[in-house]
């Protein structure tokens, strides 16, 4: 291994257990590397929103001719104006325009996809009863479906109070619901685990050469 | 104090510690077991094998350093089958930490590709990797139009037309499928947007903190697969026949999680123990 | 001019894109593309960039009034600049060597172990806090163990083809996760609509 690397690679390791040293106490190791970590962060974000946004989309096109990108270009500098107390209320017009295009657009897209598609999904289950050889199994687990959706979205409807059969139907949409979110937890376990298992493998193969 | 009273009192250090220790073990041990596959993670490997050589396919790289862990092996194994096929990739990342992850694994699965066939493959001929533009659900619906509407310029900025990968594509219709590498919800507006809006067939790679949320979309046919977190990353490892870290890291995941039962079980019973031998109407903890 | 001009944007803007969507025509497309496409990327450029001199100035202030751990934000200031300067000093920006060197060395090892510490965590709260306390509480804990048990090879239980695990995933999951989502598109969508007809409008903020 060359020097660049392995000096590269014990910063990285002594930044690593730095965090790590967070499990006995909070400790002055942890804060540096943690606002390190802020204050670099910070100035990559300016660095990727100044070479792949305003060279391209702004300064090379105006350049290029295309004289009106400079509307867009003083909308979003009108942004700017937050950091006034007086003229603070200029930044509305950036935030109306992009508020407006993404609501206008998220409104029959997002019915569409998480309300419409997954309705006919889930009534296109009841199908499966009709169609030749259905096995009794996969009906079972349909119909189960069906009615732990139904239950969910009854649990969900605070309109009516959860009483009688409401309130029967609430209970059995809250049992599923948990197993969903068991279901969650295991595979959370899992998602953290395999973020520590990755910081060991570097620890001990990219570092130690510990193999 | 009895023993109940002193497991439920434990300081929270000694678990750390004992997991830390199982798990340094596991890594230290290197074992690999057997891993299943899923159906889910079949269907995506599938997908891209029914491909032909000179096909386009959209993967899009929407994660930060946070989930790596999780998401880095997906990609590469992923981008080892692409190249291997010589499919054409198209890479993006809406995620502002996201590009220097894209470069680099482009530049490692380049790299490997050439380490195992001698072949070379090219930027802005086998792939282009267009970067990153803030706003992801206006972007996806722009790419949908026109990649050259949210994307004048690749990542290395090197206008789209100047591209040769990039003349016979003009948006998702041009691409075989979107490939959503994710750990945010940037998948939520692919499957909402990129799919809802301009149909194309998306299949997703989400951390498994993610992962459970997206089975409805499965069901549905709004996606066609899905990797979960680390499990799915050494699926598709042992799909395209490149153990990594992920199917290393399948064993710690073992042992790891048989810690964690465990801790639940002593818990339980701990906490039911002691519920026992307190006196009733004394409220438990 | 203040109020009711930015809510008479949103109201035109957000009910001509969902017309669009329905009736696309050749104007509309072209507003689509050229406009509704093709400026936001520039107007977010300018809005992100508002938190990051935010934190520059609250970074400033903090050194200025010997706040509290002020000598952190020295090192936050320091460590912004630096990673600036080689960015803006090198033609390719946040593909420049020193920068990825940082971003590989330093950046990727804090954001990667910060949220390993979670994976501990995770672990004290399965010990501490998951119990079997109430029917619900029970389903709960069930649930996630025969999921977690999915590593193990225990016969029947675990078997890739009749899993149990697998079942949980695509049956009662299915079921409570899609409940969630028609709820959640139920509450995007009216939202949505309270925003565009000015019903909803505390994103303005105060007078």
């Amino acid at each position: 291994m060359d020097w660049g690397t392995l000096i590269a690679t014990t910063i990285a390791a002594f930044i690593t257990l730095a965090i790590f040293s967070f499990l006995y106490k909070d400790n002055p190791f942890y804060k540096f590397a943690e606002h390190m970590a802020v204050g670099l962060s910070a100035g990559y974000w300016v660095l990727i929103l100044f070479h792949n946004v305003a060279i391209p989309n702004v300064y090379q096109r105006l350049m290029d001719g295309q004289w009106w990108y400079i509307f867009p270009t003083i909308l979003g500098a009108l942004m700017w104006t937050r950091f006034s107390r007086k003229a603070s209320w200029i930044s509305r017009y950036p935030l109306a325009f992009y508020i407006g295009i993404a609501t206008g657009v998220a409104i029959p897209l997002e019915m569409r996809a998480k309300v419409i598609e997954q309705l006919n999904g889930t009534v296109g289950l009841i199908e499966y009863w009709r169609s030749p050889g259905a096995l009794f199994l996969t009906s079972f687990n349909n119909t189960l479906i069906l009615v732990g959706v139904v239950a969910g979205l009854v649990y969900f409807f605070f309109s009516k109070e959860h009483k009688g059969v409401t309130g029967v139907t609430a209970k059995f949409g809250i049992g599923v619901l948990m197993i969903g979110f068991g279901a969650a937890f295991g595979f959370t376990v899992m998602a953290r685990i395999s973020l520590l298992i990755q910081r060991v493998q570097f620890l001990f193969f990219d570092w130690l050469h510990w193999y | 104090m009895g023993m109940f009273e002193r497991l439920m009192a434990l300081d929270r250090r000694w678990v750390y510690l004992i997991l830390g220790l199982a798990v340094m073990a596991g890594v230290k041990a290197r074992i690999i077991i057997p891993i299943p596959i899923s159906q889910e993670a079949r269907r995506i490997h599938g997908f891209v094998d029914s491909l032909q050589a000179g096909d386009a396919i959209h993967l899009a790289m929407d994660y930060d350093p946070s989930v790596m862990a999780e998401l880095q092996p997906m990609t590469l194994a992923f981008l080892k089958q692409c190249f291997e096929k010589r499919i054409r990739v198209v890479v993006s990342s809406l995620h502002q930490f996201g590009p220097a992850l894209a470069a680099g694994a482009l530049d490692t699965a380049v790299a490997r590709h050439f380490e195992r066939t001698g072949e070379r493959i090219e930027n802005g001929v086998d792939y282009v990797f267009l970067g990153y533009k803030p706003y992801p659900a206006l972007i996806i619906l722009g790419m949908g139009q026109n990649y050259r509407i949210p994307f004048p310029n690749d990542y290395y900025n090197v206008p789209l037309d100047d591209l040769p990968m990039m003349r016979d594509i003009k948006n998702y219709d041009d691409v075989k499928a979107v490939i959503n590498i994710s750990g945010t919800s940037a998948t939520d507006w692919w499957i909402s947007y990129g799919n809802g809006r301009y149909g194309i067939p998306l299949a997703i790679g989400v951390t498994g903190v993610m992962a459970t949320d997206y089975y409805p979309y499965l069901q549905t046919g709004q996606i066609f697969g899905i990797l979960g977190g680390l499990e799915g990353a050494a699926q598709y490892e042992m799909l395209v026949n490149t153990p990594g870290p992920a199917v290393e890291g399948m064993s710690v995941q073992m042992i790891a999680h048989a810690i964690i039962i465990l801790f639940i079980i002593v818990g339980n019973v701990a906490y039911f123990a002691r519920r026992k031998s307190l006196p009733q109407g004394s409220g438990s903890v | 001019m203040k109020r009711q001009l930015p809510i008479i944007i949103i109201f035109i803007l957000g009910v001509f894109m969902v017309f669009q969507y329905h009736i696309p025509h050749e104007t509309s497309e072209f507003f689509y593309e050229f406009i509704a496409l093709d400026w936001p990327p520039i107007i977010g450029m300018f809005a992100l960039t508002l938190g990051i001199i935010s934190l520059v100035r609250v970074s400033i202030t903090r050194v200025r009034q010997r706040q509290d751990n002020w000598q952190y934000s020295i090192v936050t200031l320091v460590a912004l600049t630096t990673i600036m300067a080689a960015g803006f000093i090198d033609t390719r920006g946040a593909d420049a060597p020193p920068v990825r060197w940082m971003f590989d060395n330093m950046i990727i090892p804090v954001s990667s172990t910060m949220f390993s510490l979670l994976a501990f965590f995770i672990a004290s709260a399965a010990y501490r806090a998951f119990r079997a306390r109430s029917v619900l509480a029970t389903i709960l804990l069930v649930s996630a163990v025969i999921v977690m048990l999915r590593f193990f090879p225990l016969g029947p239980l675990t078997d890739p083809e009749s899993e149990l695990s697998r079942w949980i995933l695509t049956v009662p999951n299915l079921a409570a996760k899609r409940a969630i989502i028609i709820g959640v598109g139920l509450g995007i969508v009216s939202t949505a609509l309270k925003v565009v007809l000015g019903i909803e409008r505390s994103f303005l903020g105060r007078d």
